[in-house]
């Protein structure tokens, strides 16, 4: 097994193909990154929700405990 | 037989909390394997004697393109599950699924129109790979309206599943489709029966690749499924232990 290309201008140029290849794993690094990123930020977003919920209804109950 | 594997299964809190030890080991080998993959097909495997250096986006394409089918089974057969024994868990995965298909379609569809260009001097052609794999995307796309255009809950689930398993008839006519008509798009590269007909220099990157991408597609389903049980589950004592939240305080001072 060997590098295949002279240069690292020869492997981004691809003997013409460059511009085709490149794009492909471009949009497949996007897609990949998108479908891994998502469903984290989505989990935390929502539990950043929750617990501001969950101080709320605290806040509340505080209130309602040191009422006369 | 002690069916109580099955059940528990079927439980989000047993799902979610099994798939915590689990996570950082299979996000890190996935990782790897994509990047040594990566680098193996688009540096180190020999060019192409007829296709020259286009033919690296094989790598890339047949993966994705694997998945896409491959996910389709497993949508369908969560909604098959979930029809059958109305189980909690299965429609998540249903509905994880239909979006993790749809993205990896969408990548083998473009993936591939960017590969004809050079190939075939075209960026589509209708021929019959390419319109069934269209038509898959479309399946997809419609499972995910379908989730969306209920008010009910389980009216949404019971429809798209069974949108999932008629369109389970389009997933042997996409395999056979290189076959049945006369087309551009070449057969199939890896075969399980015979001999595959290319040169192993070039099969082990790919099989690295059909490797990291099915590691890759099971990372993703975890990913959306425990992001979905958080909020089904959202009402229960386990996730809001999960955000910190003492309940058993909260409910003395309550």
């Amino acid at each position: 097994m060997k590098f295949q290309f002279q240069s690292l201008a020869d492997l981004v140029a691809m003997s013409g193909h460059g511009p085709y290849v490149w794009a492909c794993y471009g949009i497949g690094l996007l897609v990949v990154a998108y479908l891994l990123i998502t469903p984290v930020r989505q989990k935390s977003k929502f539990i950043r929700q929750l617990r501001r919920q969950y101080a709320h209804q605290a806040a509340a109950n505080g209130r309602v405990d040191s009422a006369p | 037989m002690n069916w109580q594997w099955f059940h528990r299964l079927g439980s989000p809190r047993w799902f979610y909390q099994k798939t915590s030890v689990l996570l950082p080991w299979l996000t890190f080998f996935t990782l790897a394997i994509l990047l040594v993959g990566s680098v193996w097909g688009l540096a180190f495997a020999p060019a192409d004697f007829k296709q020259g250096n286009s033919y690296r986006i094989i790598f890339l394409h047949v993966p994705a393109a694997f998945l896409s089918l491959a996910g389709y089974y497993v949508m369908a057969i969560a909604g098959a599950v979930g029809l059958i024994w109305r189980m909690k868990l299965a429609f998540v995965v249903m509905r994880s699924a239909a979006v993790i298909g749809a993205a990896l379609t969408f990548l083998a569809l473009i993936s591939g129109a960017i590969w004809g260009k050079p190939t075939w001097g075209s960026w589509w052609v209708w021929d019959a790979r390419i319109t069934s794999m269209l038509v898959l995307f479309f399946l997809y796309l419609g499972v995910i309206a379908l989730q969306e255009a209920y008010q009910s809950e389980t009216t949404a689930n019971n429809t798209s599943a069974i949108l999932t398993l008629v369109g389970t008839v389009n997933i042997p006519i996409i395999y056979k489709s290189v076959d049945w008509w006369f087309t551009l798009h070449q057969p199939a590269t890896l075969k399980l029966t015979q001999a595959s007909t290319i040169h192993p220099s070039m099969l082990y990157p790919l099989l690295t690749m059909v490797v990291g991408f099915y590691l890759f597609y099971a990372l993703a389903l975890i990913l959306y499924t425990r992001a979905e049980i958080l909020k089904r589950e959202c009402r229960t004592k386990w996730v809001a232990e999960l955000c910190g939240v003492d309940v058993n305080n909260k409910i003395s001072r309550a």
